[in-house]
């Protein structure tokens, strides 16, 4: 197998037994970004020689010396472009690390050049709305590749990237995961730093690894887990050695299978797939529950309005004064500047939910909007405390849809926003959940399973993933590119 | 028409701490324009805020310093509006959960005690600074993040100089904890008013203004009576207000219209979700309080009771809390019966030095003892007042012993009968006709005697024991 076909697991094998070097690693990797970029679309700003820039500043000895990662485009990356693919960050090179990077930078991971295409400022579930066009699915050019981290999802799948670091506010690791076949976690809330990540909504941001495997989500989330004093939302609780995890036996297991989640708008194939790997957990010894979250339907209307309250105020700060894109017409005044700036930076989808945020955060309508909806996030909260007392993980489709295709939902905001039905739940709750690699519909579309468990156990994730690849071929499977 | 001021005053002042509010950057006043900054307080995309301990307990203090109960929750939220002073175009501050709230500070204003209610007490970030250009503007972002109380008061307050007694009161306070350095000039202490009138039969409120761009308490007093006089007028004459802001303007000596309250922004307020909500423990805040020091009000009524000092004086003299420590050094060792002939020393000559120095007593040079030792010769008649003031001068700026100057100087004063008995003697035999003037009964002749005396000892005689001997001889 070439060598950016292999898991970053297998290459740091490959690297110890003196076979190849960093070097033949990303040479093989600019080779394949040079034969497929230009199709998947993965990659921003990256030229037809697939070659980028390599930050490989990292102190030297690390566990994961020589092993590049990809970047979502809204993660900084010291003097590397980091514009969340969007008009009004045009030319922004951070001056700054986030933590994630420099905590891999320590590990001795190198930083590719090109970040990863996605949604602008994470706003959709298709990386769609990203001003440098769409990404394609790898495994149908076609479909989307789900989002917002659908560039993450495509150049994984599509070997393009070793590893990848995506973003996650409501489901925008796992359901591109899901639509790519890959391995994609959302950690618990505050258990990753989010210095440095371009906030989309802070109460339900996480950065998360997308992973060809368990193992290598596992080694990924050892590398970048763990309180950081400059984030004080990051939660100061031990992190275990994930791969010790990695056990393969998951018997007498309770699963918990949440009745609202398979009903009507459930596609069938999905259906089907997620009750075989049902059945799978079951030969693994594993017992599967009914259990019942009642509040599940508020979920995407509760999202959507402390999502984007909270995103019409962390994008305020985009306005032209100190970095990115300014309307150099000044002759109307600042406030007329701003505007300017706004209106030709944003996309739609950025105008549309900071319009929608701005008003339920308004005055006479906050009591309605904002201040409901946060006490419905504490009922859909306290929906998993209790499953969670009769219940080791939850499992459900990652989304309740395989990929669709490209220019099919993006005229219909509701449509799209259904997307993340499955997804969001966990970001209101904190709670941690991972996708992986269930199966395929007929039509050869991967299809994810998500796992859910309690704050702080991303172990059981990794474990009950891990046993179900384990005994299952899907995660070996690649797109034919 | 009789009318009631009502004033309410809000007050922003800046924590000492070292670093901004929620960032590593230091605070320090007057640096190069942006040289203390950083990801975080320029509100770069991906930096988030972290809360500094010193600077919340300084909050926590002053809270209950103002007698306020500390909540046992709180939480910081967001205040959106665009301004390019404010980096993320919202302020980090404090809405429905103040660190401290209800509580008061009792002055004293023309004699009588009064006791001004507080509503809150918060903590939020600065805003940069614009330096406007003729033809642009530009932003210094070294303020931006640093931490800044304000603390509001109820509408309780009914003339401007109890605004004035508040605010003077309150700065004094502050300084005692040592939380902020109340400069206004350097801006460091900002204070806006909201002030309305009604007659003094009624009990609700009349229409308010909220005065701004006061810049000194002078400036809170002035723009307060010209505003209190412009409504009376405007509603003695049948008019109507309108709750606007105004600005002060301090060389016309006017406000002016800023915006109206229809103009008001709405500034969507909600809980900051970068810093999660704070417990204040219990025995942390005991702990604070038991850190705090005896404040200028309670000084004030020691100072009065202790050493029987005017109401005055003692107001003065506490009003700093260097000073009081300077000038109770002073009461304790001073063994004299009547306090007054020290604290007229501390109020008058010396406070006025250390004032045109713009320093503290004790940092004037002159320790406590040697002040001691300089009243107890004028006392004793050692040295005249006139010379005292002359030794003074020079302890100030030398930080030399009195006795030593006083040698030096040979300014010490001649008591001794025997050793004026040869001035007297000459005066009376150079001047007869004055002698036989005195003697028939004109007083001033005895003056113009005992100045000549006084010139033939170089003005070292003292002039009440040379007049007692002229009137003995002759």
């Amino acid at each position: 197998m070439e060598l950016n076909a292999l898991t970053a697991h297998q290459l740091l094998k490959e690297i110890a037994a003196g076979g190849s070097g960093s070097r033949d690693i990303v040479s093989g990797l600019v080779a394949r970004n040079k034969q497929l970029n230009q199709r998947v679309k993965g990659y921003v700003r990256l030229d037809d020689s697939g070659e980028s820039l390599i930050d490989d500043r990292s102190s030297g000895s690390g566990v994961l010396k020589g092993i590049p990662i990809s970047v979502k485009d809204n993660i900084c990356t010291k003097g590397l472009n980091t514009e969340c693919c969007s008009q009004i960050l045009q030319g922004f090179k951070p001056p700054y690390d986030a933590t994630v990077i420099r905590k891999l930078k320590q590990a001795g991971v190198c930083v590719f050049g090109a970040k990863t295409n996605m949604d602008e400022f994470a706003f959709g579930s298709s990386t769609e709305n990203s001003c440098f066009g769409p990404t394609s699915n790898p495994w149908n050019l076609e479909c989307v590749p789900g989002g917002s981290s659908g560039g993450s999802a495509a150049v994984v799948a599509s070997d393009q990237a070793v590893w990848a670091l995506g973003s996650d506010t409501g489901g925008s690791i796992r359901q591109p995961a899901s639509f790519c076949g890959v391995v994609g976690m959302k950690p618990t809330y505050g258990r990753v730093s989010r210095y440095g990540l371009i906030a989309f909504a802070s109460s339900l941001d996480q950065i998360g690894p997308i992973t060809k495997d368990t193992r290598d989500c596992a080694i990924l989330m050892n590398a970048i887990s763990g309180h950081d004093p400059l984030d004080s939302t990051s939660v100061d609780i031990e992190v275990p050695d994930f791969t010790e995890s990695l056990t393969g036996d998951i018997k007498g297991l309770k699963i918990g299978i949440p009745k609202e989640y398979f009903v009507e708008g459930l596609d069938k194939e999905v259906k089907a797939v997620i009750e075989e790997a049902m059945e799978k957990l079951k030969s693994l010894g594993a017992k599967c529950l009914p259990v019942s979250l009642p509040h599940t339907e508020y979920a995407v209307p509760v999202y959507y309005i402390i999502a984007t309250a909270e995103a019409s105020s962390n994008l305020a700060r985009f306005d032209g004064v100190q970095y990115g894109l300014r309307n150099k017409d000044l002759k109307q005044g600042l406030i007329d500047m701003y505007k300017r700036t706004r209106q030709e930076g944003f996309g739609q989808e950025a105008k549309r939910r900071i319009i929608l945020g701005t008003f339920v955060l308004s005055h006479g309508y906050y009591d309605a909007y904002y201040l409901r909806a946060l006490k419905v996030r504490t009922l859909i909260k306290q929906d998993f405390d209790r499953a969670f007392r009769d219940v080791d993980c939850l499992i459900t489709p990652t989304s309740p849809t395989p990929a669709f295709r490209i220019g099919e939902r993006i005229k219909d905001p509701l449509k799209m926003y259904l997307s993340d039905i499955f997804t969001i739940s966990a970001n209101l709750s904190g709670i941690p959940a991972i996708s992986v690699p269930a199966g395929f519909t007929r039509k050869g579309l991967p299809v994810g399973l998500q796992i859910l468990s309690e704050p702080f156990t991303e172990g059981m994730l990794l474990r009950v993933a891990h046993a179900f690849e384990q005994n299952t071929p899907w995660h070996k499977e690649k797109p034919k590119l | 028409m009789n009318y009631q001021p009502v004033i309410g005053l809000e007050v922003h002042l800046h924590l000492k701490t070292k670093s901004k509010a929620f960032c590593g950057c230091s605070t320090e006043f007057g640096k190069e324009p942006n040289s203390q900054v950083c990801p975080v307080c320029l509100g770069f995309p991906g930096s988030l805020p972290v809360l500094n301990q010193t600077a919340f307990f300084y909050a926590v203090k002053t809270g209950l310093a103002l007698n306020c109960s500390i909540a046992e929750f709180t939480k910081f939220d967001r205040k959106n509006y665009y301004y390019p002073d404010l980096p993320k175009n919202y302020q980090i501050s404090q809405y429905d959960m103040p660190i401290a709230s209800e509580g008061f500070l009792d002055i004293e204003s023309e004699g009588k005690p009064k006791r001004v209610g507080i509503i809150r007490v918060h903590l939020e970030e600065d805003a940069g600074k614009l330096i406007h250009r003729d033809d642009s503007s530009c932003v210094d972002f070294n303020r931006a993040g640093i931490p800044l109380l304000e603390i509001v008061t109820k509408p309780e307050i009914n003339s401007p100089l109890e605004a004035y007694e508040y605010l003077t009161l309150l700065k004094s306070t502050l300084e005692y904890l040592d939380v902020s350095d109340c400069d206004m000039e350097k801006g460091s202490l900002r204070c806006d008013a909201n002030v309305s009138v009604r007659k003094k039969s009624e009990t609700t409120l009349g229409t308010k203004t909220e005065l701004k761009n006061m810049n000194s308490f002078k400036g809170v007093r002035d723009a307060l009576a010209y505003e209190i006089d412009r409504q009376i007028e405007v509603l003695g004459s049948g008019g109507k207000l309108i709750q606007e802001t105004r600005l002060w303007d301090p060389q016309k000596l006017k406000t002016h219209p800023m915006r109206s309250k229809e103009e008001a922004m709405d500034y969507r307020y909600f809980p900051e979700p970068d810093l999660p909500p704070f417990v204040i423990a219990k025995d942390k805040c005991a702990q604070i309080k038991r850190e705090i020091p005896e404040l200028p009000r309670q000084k004030v009524l020691r100072f009065m009771k202790e050493y029987n000092l005017s109401a005055y004086d003692a107001r003065v003299l506490a009003s700093s809390k260097s000073n009081a420590l300077y000038a109770e050094e002073c009461l304790v060792n001073y063994s004299g019966k009547d306090k007054k002939q020290i604290v007229n020393w501390l109020t008058g000559a010396l406070l006025s030095q250390a004032r045109s120095r713009n320093c503290p007593l004790s940092g004037l040079k002159v320790t406590p003892s040697d002040l001691i030792k300089l009243v107890g010769f004028v006392e004793k008649q050692q040295v005249s007042a006139l010379s005292a003031k002359t030794v003074l001068a020079q302890m100030i700026s030398t930080g030399r012993a009195p006795e030593e100057i006083i040698k030096e100087k040979n300014l010490s004063q001649i008591c001794d009968e025997s050793s004026l008995e040869a001035f007297i003697e000459e005066a009376i035999k150079e001047n007869p006709k004055s002698v036989k003037d005195y003697q028939q009964g004109k007083q001033n002749a005895l003056m113009f005697l005992v100045g000549q005396t006084m010139k033939k000892s170089k003005g070292k005689a003292n002039p009440k024991v040379v007049q007692e001997l002229l009137k003995r001889r002759i």
